[in-house]
Parts: structure tokens; sequence; C-alpha cells
């Protein structure tokens, strides 16, 4: 099975204009008509971006300051906020939520890239693993986390986990009634469903790496693992770079997980997240201020974060 | 493949085919295809028996690994009670409007930005691009609510499959896709139309749509796991039990109903996925390729 790249995406300078000759003899008029014909084609997707993407962003940030009670819409400065910071579950969701993000970086993140390694080396079966892989990807999430909620993680001997760990003599656990295990074994069962497309995409990256490098490496006396550090990481560094922060994006919105593995909250609030607590304020309390609000937070935290990371990786280069 | 073109990896090919080599590929591999089998077609294995085992079994300890007494009829129940003839229709019909839609508008839009690139184009793309960054949770409250009454038009998309077909076609991804794919398009092709006096629509109709048909299924097959797969939206924008989608319909239904039941609906409601995946798996993955970066 083939993976391929689309071919050479740069263009020769010089070349931007479609019609080169043509709209060097055309006069104002032409230019117009091109445009405007450029601008026919845009209008359906620009409409419904503004509608559904940058119009809720500047509305979201408005909202956020807003208070509308009885229809009536009044400008009530910092007051969401302060209530939504106020509210004991807004720490301990955040702690959840970089709980799970943590745990699902070191999971998540580390274990398709060994993953992809290890594929990469096999010459027999590999089509076959790579579907296997990505199967979970294709399930419907609330079908998959209904098969961990009832079965994987069933607190009896009669879970599937439970059911390995006795048959191997190790104690077993309570899974999403214990508060301790919450985490993990949402990480685990998100690992499961999402590792697929994060394998393909480091598989495509490791065949671009040229033979040679090894080769070179190997003369030099380096073994696999120093090969893995000194060649792999380096070669794979913008996919892996990449890959990282779309990783904490994503997990920064945990918000499945909770809902159907642990009906929202969980044991004590082992499982609220910050994107559930939005969905809790907005579509439960009929607080959609506040929820704007969150947000809001989530957003500026999710930018911060992404200022560091580009200082962090852009020194390295 | 490393075989195929040559190339050498990690290990190199010398070494696997020696004495010792072989003897820890043989059993790498054997020991990897076993344990991804258990791992990833395992917990389907679970669902598939587990649906048919009966509530006392289920409960049993330790579990059953063949059902006893196969119990077809939670299957039965689970297509009759939860009414899924009509939350597949649904979600069928949402996913086929979200293809149409999507490749109707950005492929018009990208075509427009990679080819006639009209002024201001690369703004419109960089605003595009930008809401990439921005985490659809962050956008969950305000889209609601923008929905629920259009700016300008004052219309409630509640209940209306305009509410997932719209929002869909704002998908800054497919229009990446398409337009990097329409780049690799000569120049010379567009150039050779325009003297023949094609109109840009023309253009776009004989020469750029039939040599896109591989990105274009990409684009499609993206739009169907969208819908199928997408939760929280559907949850919100589709409120009304005839309007729901399969995945949302079975969570709605999943506190009243024996759980072999629900497994059994979930399952129903991933095959269509897992085959559609099956059919195009190769135009799946070399989609999801085509979007990454060079390592």
């Amino acid at each position: 099975m083939a993976i391929t790249t689309v071919p050479g995406t740069t263009r020769p300078p010089g070349r931007r204009d479609p019609y080169p000759s043509a709209r060097r003899r055309a006069g104002l008029g032409r230019k117009v008509r091109d445009n405007l014909t450029g601008h026919t084609f845009l209008i359906g997707a620009v409409v419904c971006f503004a509608v559904f993407s940058w119009y809720p962003m500047v509305r979201g940030v408005v909202m956020s300051f807003q208070r509308t009670r009885r229809g009536e819409t009044t400008w009530v400065g910092w007051d969401n906020y302060a209530r939504i910071i106020d509210d004991p579950s807004f720490w301990t969701a955040w702690k959840n939520t970089f709980y799970f993000t943590v745990l699902a970086l070191v999971l998540g993140y580390a274990v398709p890239f060994f993953v992809a390694i290890l594929l990469n080396e096999f010459r027999h079966a590999k089509g076959y693993l790579r579907i296997l892989v990505y199967l979970p990807v294709m399930l419907p999430p609330a079908s998959a986390l209904f098969l961990f909620k009832f079965y994987a993680y069933d607190p009896s001997e009669a879970g599937l986990f439970n059911a390995i760990l006795a048959a191997l003599h190790l104690p077993t656990s309570e899974w999403m009634q214990s508060p301790g295990m919450t985490m993990p074994a949402m990480v685990l069962a998100s690992t499961w469903m999402n590792m697929g497309s994060a394998v393909l995409i480091y598989l495509a990256a490791l065949q671009n790496i040229p033979g040679e490098l090894y080769e070179a490496a190997e003369l030099d006396g380096a073994g696999i693992w120093r090969r893995i550090r000194h060649v792999t990481i380096p070669q794979t560094r913008l996919i892996l770079a990449l890959l990282a922060m779309l990783q904490i994006v994503a997990t920064m919105q945990l918000f499945i997980e909770p809902l159907i593995l642990a009906n929202g909250a969980g044991t004590g609030d082992s499982a609220t997240s910050v994107a559930y607590l939005i969905y809790q304020h907005g579509f439960f309390q009929n607080d959609l201020n506040g929820a704007a609000a969150l947000g809001v937070i989530m957003l500026v935290v999710l930018a911060g974060f992404s200022a560091v990371y580009v200082r962090l990786t852009a020194k390295q280069d | 493949m490393a075989r195929d073109s040559g190339t050498r990896t990690l290990i190199s090919q010398a070494q696997l085919e020696r004495g010792r080599g072989r003897i820890i590929y043989w059993t790498l591999l054997v020991v990897v295809v076993v344990g991804f089998t258990l791992v990833f077609i395992g917990p389907l294995y679970w669902m598939v028996t587990g649906a048919l085992k009966s509530g006392q079994e289920i409960a049993q300890t330790p579990p059953s690994l063949f059902p006893k007494d196969p119990q077809p009829q939670n299957y039965a129940d689970a297509w009759h009670n939860l009414d899924l003839a009509k939350l597949l229709f649904n979600t069928f019909y949402y996913a086929t409007g979200a293809v149409l839609f999507q490749l109707v508008l950005d492929t018009a839009a990208a075509y427009s930005l990679s080819k006639l690139r009209p002024v201001f184009g690369n703004a419109i793309l960089g605003l595009m691009l930008a809401t990439l960054m921005i985490p659809a949770m962050v956008l969950i409250v305000p889209q609601y609510v923008t929905v629920i009454d259009l700016p300008i038009l004052h219309l409630n998309l509640l209940d209306s499959p305009f509410a997932i077909w719209l929002p869909l076609v704002a998908n800054a991804f497919n229009i990446f896709l398409l337009k990097r794919f329409f780049d690799s398009i000569p120049e010379d092709l567009m150039a050779a139309a325009f003297v023949d006096g094609a109109t840009p629509l023309r253009t776009l109709w004989s020469i750029i749509l039939p040599m896109s048909r591989p990105i274009l299924g990409v684009v499609s097959i993206f739009a169907v796991t969208a819908v199928w797969k997408d939760f929280l939206w559907p949850k919100l924008v589709m409120p009304s039990p005839e309007t729901r989608t399969v995945s949302v319909g079975i969570y709605a239904f999943a506190g009243g109903t024996p759980m072999n039941v629900v497994i059994a609906a979930s399952l129903i409601a991933a095959i269509p996925t897992v085959v559609v995946f099956l059919i195009f798996q190769r135009n799946i993955m070399s989609g999801l390729t085509t979007g990454s970066l060079k390592g």
C-alpha cells in the first residue's frame, strides 16, 4: 500500500497569475471581471465561515461580558468570569484536564510513535497491522465508549480487564468507580480510539527518512536506541512538534469520555473536565454567558500555551 | 514496502536476514500481529458476542468466551426499541448532504484561491486557516446561539439539517487539502483552456475536477465519517427524537435500556463507518498523509 503525497505544491516565482499573457494585455474592466468571478466562487464558503466560525468567535467574547435575563441583555463586565472562577468545580476541572493532558502526552503521544517505528521495520503484514490500528478511529466514539464502559471497565470480575487481571492473579480495580483510576482509564480508552491517525502520519514521515543516514550511524557504531535518538527523532522533528501541539489542543477539549464513561462528573468530581463544565453551564444551568466566559478562558490558556511552545521550538532551530 | 523500494530503515535488511536477527524478527512479528489482533479486534469480538448473551450470562464471573445460548433477539430489540432504522436514515441523510455541500462550496473556494487568485484571496485563506487553531469547544456556545437565531435572517435552524450541513462547509482543513491539490495542476492547462475560450466554471468542470477525483474522494469520506462520528453538535442542534443521529440516539436510550441491547445498537451504529473504511482504506490513508508535512 503506497502512501502518496501531493507532488510539489510550490509555484515557480513569476507564475502566480493564471492567465499571465492575457492579463498583461487586459485593462481595468477585465481585471474587475476576473476578480468578480474569483469572488463568486469563494462566496459560499466565505459566508459559511463568516456565519459559523468568524462571527461566533467575536460573539463568544462579547457574550462573556454580557448577561441576558428575560430577553434583556446588559453589559456586566467581568461578572461572568468572577462567577465561573468562584465555582469550586472550576479548579477541579482544570486540574483534571491538565492531568489528562499529561497522561495523554505520555501514553497517547509516545506510544503511536514507537508503534509506527516498529511497524516501519516489518516487511510483512504491514497493510493488515495498519488497518487494525486505524479501525477504532472509524467507530463512532459513543459506540467505542459504551464498549469500554460496559465491558472493559465493569468493576466486578465479569469485566474484561478485571477478568484478565484475575486470571493473572493480579489485584482487580474498580475502574471508573475508583477516583484514582478515572483519568488513567479515560486516557486508555481515548488512546485506543484515536492513536490510529497519529500512527499513519508518523509512518508517512518515517518513510521519508533517507536510509543512508541509518547506514552512516550504524557504521559509526550506533546501536538501535542511538539510531532512534540521533536519526529518527531529529528527522521527524517537524511532525513530532506538530502532533504534540494538536494532541494538546485535542486533549484540552476532553468531553465525550467523561460524559459517557463517568456520566459527566465521575466519583467525587474525578472526571469533570473544562469542556464538560462549558457544556454543563451552557446547557444545564442555562448560563450561556458563563459558558462563553469559560470558553474564552480556555482559548486564552491554549493561546498562551501555543506562544510558549512556538518560542521553545523556535529556539531549537 | 522497504524491500520494494530498496530503501533501508532503522535496522538493515542484512541484519534481519541473518541467523539471530531472523529469529528475533519473526518472533517479534508474530507477537505484534497476535497482540494487535487481540487489542484492536478483540474488543469488537467482545461486542459482537456480548450483544448475543443473555443479561444473566453477561454479568457472570468469569466472563464466557462464546455465548452459551445466543440471543439474536437482542439485535432485533435494539433495532425496534431504539428505532434504529430512523436514526440510521437521519445520519445517512445528514452525511449525504454534508458531502454535497462540502464538495460544491469547498471545491469552488479552493479553485478560486488556487487558480483564480482574486484580490484578498490570501487574506481570506489566512483567516480560514486561523480557525484550525480554535478548539471546537470554545465556539460551541456562540455557535449554538448563532444557529438558533441566524444573524440578519433571524431563522432558527434547530432540528433543520442545515444546522449540520452549513457549519461543516467552514472546514479549513478540506479547503487546504483541495487547494494544495489544485496548486499541483499545471498552470499551462489553465492557460490552454483560456486560449480556447473556456470560462473559469467550464475549466473547473472539464479540466480540474476530472483530474481531482482522488482528493474529492478523500474529502467525501472525511465528510461522511465526520457526520457519523460527531456527537455534541448533533446532540445540541437536533434535540427532537425524530431528527437525532444514531450516536445521540443510542446515548439517549442508554439509561433505561438493558446493556446488551445498548451494545447491540452501538455495534449496528458502527457498521456503516467500518464498512466505508474497509472499502476505501487506501484513499483514507493517502488522504491522511496528504495533509501532513514532510518530517
